[in-house]
């Protein structure tokens, strides 16, 4: 289309306003205050560095961070469990279209509502308690959130279950583009269910499992606040605090801005690491590394 | 090996694939029951619930109601609270995604449809910032908001919601506007269309789907959202459903059922809007992955 060359950026001005008060503003902001707004009372230096310090070595900090690290232990997970029924739900048994309805919606439901209705199953005196111990397994019976040895498992169970329907949709996507040869040549070939999975499934999945990976990771560390908030609020004592209740705590309920600005920015460059791989990751595979 | 050795062979063969086949269907299906049971769950452990007195709740969890009752659904909208919050999130969500979507059209018109030369790098930009975690920028936007006095108001957080959201529908309404084929515009510009009637005229009719999928998958994401609701409505009268729930649920909790009863009204409008619009959905969380 030929335009006048400043077209291009009326139309894009609105979106790149928005985008600015939203995004750019804060990014700023955030790296100002985390240098310049004095930071909690104990702590010596003010100013300056004195904001990373404190967060660095606080140990509550630490705690987060391996909170975050251990809720990374649900990616292979769900990586694994979206392969299989993906697969499962290519062979198009009858009513897979009904099974794909079902397995997703967990995906739409809401955090607070998931949050809460398994709160009740698994409280001390809820249902997953009554059913072990009617069934005579009472010894496995657990205050499965209230204790800080199973809570954190808890919440990732939750976490699992919740985010499931999105992979299985995306490797589901990705097997209907790819073609059917590979499947039938495979079968002709006399292989059976588990070696077409290994040999064809796994690597014509590879670039739908890499973007899923790198969007759960990403997810473990900046969109979890909302099922500890809703399940934990951080408890019991603290077992189940992540880097975005440790910042919130910090600048909402604490008052330290400066100490919640610095782990920010931490966490930002934690995630900008993750991004990086991710783009790392597609060159790979645009150019062939996973063949 | 004399040729019906060969027929029995085969014979023997093919009645073993079969069994194998069908001892695979079979745990195809065993499988495919199992996860969807379990992610119906909280379905299921809503809608049983809802319907008992709080009295049947404490020796029967898990089964169907024994002795039905409707009050406990009608004293959970009794309160009065849900059907509030409900409008607040109506509101809030409508408000938001109508802005998001309408800016978002704007940008992606030039990046995708006009060879601007600074588009790829706007986009990859917007592809960035995907991934920042709200939590970093609503520091420095709630001092911002308390600074200039504008906590406590819807317009405050549709601004935040639009904005959070813009890079990426901006990022999926890119990718389906390039599937629109560049002749079709040409010819549309040679017969006299300026470019803001072709925008009109041409590329957002094409893309009524496109735009349906960006604004329901947008809806959804609002309509959940806690973190920023929870930061900038402390009003009583200004919750959201999401916040509202959180509330409801510390009210009620020692009647499970009108708790449950709570859930499932507010579950209702997202799981509807989902059966009915699945495949706006289905496509427009999978279109990122696609497009990478």
């Amino acid at each position: 289309m030929r335009i006048n060359r400043w077209l291009p950026w009326v139309y894009a001005a609105p979106m790149m306003l928005f985008v600015g008060v939203i995004f750019a503003y804060p990014i700023v902001s955030l790296l100002h205050y985390s240098l310049s707004v004095p930071g909690a009372a104990d702590q010596p230096a003010a100013a300056g560095l004195g904001n990373y310090g404190y967060v660095l070595s606080d140990p509550l900090f630490h705690t987060a961070l391996l909170n975050n690290l251990e809720l990374f232990l649900c990616v292979p997970v769900m990586l694994a469990l979206s392969v299989i029924l993906s697969a499962i739900l290519f062979d198009r048994p009858r009513g897979w279209r009904v099974y794909r309805t079902m397995l997703f919606i967990p995906y739409i439901l809401s955090i607070p509502t998931v949050g809460f209705v398994f709160g009740y199953i698994f409280q001390y005196q809820g249902a997953l308690n009554a059913i072990l111990r009617m069934s005579g397994m009472g010894f496995l019976a657990a205050d499965w959130l209230g204790s800080p040895a199973w809570a954190m498992r808890t919440i990732m169970f939750v976490i699992i279950w919740k985010e499931l329907g999105f992979g299985v949709i995306l490797c589901l996507a990705r097997l209907v583009s790819v073609s059917e040869e590979y499947f039938e040549s495979a079968r002709v070939d006399g292989a059976g269910w588990w070696q077409i999975l290994w040999h064809v499934t796994i690597p014509q999945l590879a670039p739908a499992l890499a973007f899923y990976g790198i969007v759960e990771l990403i997810n473990m560390l900046s969109w979890v606040f909302a099922y500890v908030y809703v399940m934990t609020l951080g408890g019991p004592m603290n077992s189940t605090v992540v880097t975005e209740y440790y910042i919130y705590q910090q600048v909402f309920t604490n008052d330290i801005v400066g100490v919640g600005s610095a782990a920010g920015v931490v966490l930002l460059s934690i995630v900008s690491v993750l991004i990086a791989m991710r783009i790392w990751m597609q060159r790979r595979l645009a150019a062939g590394g996973f063949e | 090996m004399v040729s019906s050795d060969v027929a029995l062979m085969d014979e023997v063969m093919e009645s073993r694939r079969t069994r194998r086949r069908a001892v695979g269907r079979v745990s195809r299906h065993a499988v495919m029951i199992a996860f969807s049971a379990l992610a119906l769950l909280p379905i299921y452990f809503m809608t049983v619930n809802a319907f008992k007195a709080r009295s049947e709740y404490t020796s029967n969890k898990l089964g169907l109601p024994l002795h039905p009752t409707l009050k406990t659904m009608t004293s959970a909208l009794a309160d009065g609270g849900l059907y509030h919050w409900m409008l607040n999130s109506l509101l809030v969500t409508v408000a938001s995604v109508a802005i998001s979507t309408a800016l978002a059209a704007l940008a992606a018109y030039p990046i995708s449809l006009m060879r601007w030369r600074m588009g790829p790098l706007v986009l990859g930009g917007l592809i960035a910032l995907l991934v920042v975690p709200p939590i970093v920028l609503i520091i420095p936007i709630f001092e911002m908001v308390v600074s200039i006095d504008q906590l406590n108001t819807f317009h405050t957080v549709i601004i935040i919601y639009s904005g959070i959201m813009l890079p990426f529908s901006t990022f999926l309404l890119t990718s389906f506007f390039s599937t629109i084929s560049p002749t079709l515009i040409e010819a549309a510009r040679i017969d006299g269309a300026s470019v803001w009637r072709v925008f009109i005229e041409v590329v957002l009719p094409l893309s009524a789907s496109a735009l349906m999928t960006v604004a329901i998958v947008q809806s959804l994401w609002v309509w959940n959202e806690v973190l920023i609701a929870v930061v900038f409505l402390q009003d009583q009268g200004l919750r959201t459903l999401m916040v509202g729930l959180t509330i409801f649920n510390s009210r009620y909790r020692v009647d499970v059922p009108v708790v449950m009863a709570g859930m499932l009204w507010a579950t209702v409008p997202m799981v509807t809007l989902y059966l009915v619009g699945q495949r706006f959905f289905i496509r427009g969380l999978t279109a990122g992955a696609v497009k990478g």
